[in-house]
């Protein structure tokens, strides 16, 4: 008799949608049908039991093969690598869960390592922006309930986050917006005629790169400044953008989602920062929210567990021992890695060698590559060691933040394969054995020491 | 007829690349919804681009090969993209303006048509650029 599970999260975009359904084989080992979920999710799902895992943990040998070894020597090997590295930085986390997230902060204290996470090369300047700016947001439930009207700048749901417009923005019933998509205004910023731009209102076409500018001079028209403004702002005529003015100051409720479209061009936090500041305006005269379109299911988690534990999101340096801090350019694994400042590389939960830029791969992996993740990524590839893990969100269970920051209790739809171990158990491991490692090297500096040696004492000299 | 000319790359995803993704980065999805560079149908025309035929792709930083293909998102003339993966990294440049944030989208490329070269799989591009590639063709 198969098993039906209801509620179940998905283990893809900053959606986490709850509402996922799952079919499982009578013995509970089989992934057999995927409901609810997009084409995405459903992918990870039927792929978790579709074929053949690595279930042990993999060392590089000298002639370049991969041999087998036990959890434990892995677990071993990785502590001392920390141990030797001057610099090690864990890279990551966006499909791990908040347990892991918190368990990698506690191995990194202890290591004197850097702690960065995906948000570092997507996201990373919006975070710089709220530093700088504040921003108004909300929940997801009421955009669903309340917004009337939705404006997409630099982000393709369509493609990236595929539930977003049905179950939280354009489509859904909402409590005051019971026609769903017939009562909400759609307007999307981008330069290309995405497949989102296709089901907009209203679509600017904006010349790559303009951002600013067209920001800008929504700003004037809300301050007054319209007649000033050229005939042509970013490639969008003086006219569209009087009328899409209009429509944004007539919003009762309106929410701006925004995405890499905005970060990953010139301009980064800056184009984020005046996002803001024209929502800031709006809610002179209206009422409006901006959010930003987070990629991974769980990579603003380690931006909370990181803010609770050091008061920072992400490129959080504990290089000092006794005290973290943060200075994205500095501490951001990009600019570590072209320095070539890193000498131990932890991969976690994402695949560096397929999304850095090829130069950034190419200085990480002349040192020490480690790989902590359920496939063969290429990041696992061109590993030194390779620990296979459960996988987050189907295998592990464990507390998930959604893009709005909500947070979300994900359960376990399937057993991992006999004998793995999750995220969390591995960087505890790990953790735990550094700890012996740093004693038994303060005691061997120390013998005639009578006092007993504490862990902080060692780390924080 | 203008067979080189500097273009604007972006890189983002879909859900072709989404997908193909979870499927593995070694499998052939991957590498047909990644190895390609979607082009503006004009810029194609212009530069004597044959369509599903490999362009050289340079960039300051480096250049990749893959299968020119008219964008099935549109794209404005002068702006092509590649989807997010291997092969876009291959050219993206590593300047993050202090940021941490590579720059993904907004950068010049030049793109020729070179039907005399092949569209390398993500896993011999990796393993080449970091000095694991063997010409028997066992990378390790």
């Amino acid at each position: 008799m198969v098993k039906i599970l209801e509620g179940i999260g998905c283990p893809y975009c900053g959606c986490s949608c709850d509402d996922v359904r799952v079919v499982v084989s009578d013995d509970g080992k089989k992934i057999l049908e995927v409901e609810n979920a997009c084409a995405i999710g459903t992918e990870i799902f039927l792929q978790a039991t579709n074929h053949e895992r690595i279930t042990r943990p993999r060392l590089r040998q000298p002639d370049g093969s991969f041999s087998e070894i036990s959890y434990e020597e892995a677990i071993d090997f990785a502590a001392k690598a920390i141990l030797n590295a001057k610099k090690p930085l864990m890279y990551g986390f966006g499909s791990t869960t908040c347990e892991a997230q918190r368990a990698a902060a506690q191995l990194m204290e202890i290591g004197c390592g850097i702690l960065d996470n995906c948000a570092s090369i997507c996201h990373g300047p919006s975070l710089m922006a709220f530093f700088d700016n504040g921003h108004p947001t909300c929940t997801l439930g009421e955009v669903k309930n309340r917004a009337d009207v939705i404006l997409y700048w630099g982000a393709n749901p369509v493609h990236a986050h595929p539930r977003h417009m049905s179950r939280y923005a354009i489509y859904p019933l909402g409590f005051f917006k019971g026609n769903g998509f017939t009562e909400r205004t759609v307007i999307v910023v981008d330069p290309r005629k995405t497949d989102t731009a296709g089901v907009a209102d209203y679509h600017l076409q904006i010349k790559q790169g303009h951002d600013y500018d067209l920001l800008n001079a929504f700003r004037m028209v809300l301050y007054g400044y319209e007649s000033d403004i050229p005939e042509m702002v970013a490639g969008i005529p003086k006219q569209s953008i009087l009328e899409v003015s209009k429509i944004l100051k007539g919003a009762k409720f309106g929410v701006c989602f925004f995405g890499m479209g905005l970060t990953h061009t010139d301009g980064r936090n800056h184009n984020v920062d005046i996002a803001i500041s024209l929502m800031r305006d709006l809610n002179a005269v209206s009422k409006w929210s901006i959010m930003a379109m987070r990629g991974h299911f769980n990579i603003a988690g380690p931006n909370r567990v990181w803010c609770w534990t050091y008061g920072f999101p992400y490129c959080v340096d504990l290089t000092k021992g006794d005290y973290a801090h943060m200075n994205p350019g500095e501490t951001s694994t990009i600019d570590l890695a072209s320095r070539d400042e890193i000498d131990l590389f932890i991969n976690i939960g994402t695949d560096a060698a397929a999304h850095f830029p090829i130069d950034a791969v190419k200085k990480l992996k002349k040192h020490t590559w480690i790989t902590i993740d359920p496939n063969v990524s290429m990041a696992a590839e061109i590993a030194d060691l390779h620990i296979p893990v459960g996988i987050s969100g189907v295998e592990v269970p464990g507390i998930v933040y959604r893009m709005d920051n909500v947070p979300i209790q994900y359960r376990k739809v399937i057993d991992m394969p006999e004998g793995m171990l999750s995220d969390e158990e591995v960087l505890t491991g790990i953790a735990n054995r550094l700890e012996e490692l740093i004693l038994e090297k303060a005691k061997i500096c120390s013998p005639d020491s009578s006092e007993p040696i504490s862990l902080e004492s060692v780390i924080c000299t | 007829m203008i067979s080189q000319r500097t273009l604007t790359m972006i890189t983002h995803r879909s859900i072709e690349e989404g997908i193909a993704m979870e499927k593995g980065k070694q499998s052939r999805e991957y590498f047909d919804a990644c190895s390609v560079i979607e082009m503006n149908d004009l810029d194609m025309l212009r530069m004597g681009i044959e369509e599903d035929s490999p362009v050289r792709v340079v960039s300051e930083c480096g250049e990749v090969v893959v299968t020119a293909i008219i964008g099935i998102q549109e794209l404005p003339p002068g702006m092509c993209h590649i989807r997010q993966g291997v092969w876009a990294n291959q050219i993206v440049p590593i300047r993050t303006q202090s940021t941490g944030v590579p720059q993904y989208s907004g950068f010049p490329v030049t793109v020729t048509p070179a039907p005399e070269l092949q569209v390398r799989s993500a896993r011999d591009l990796i393993c080449e650029s970091v000095g694991m590639w063997r010409e028997d063709g066992e990378n390790s």
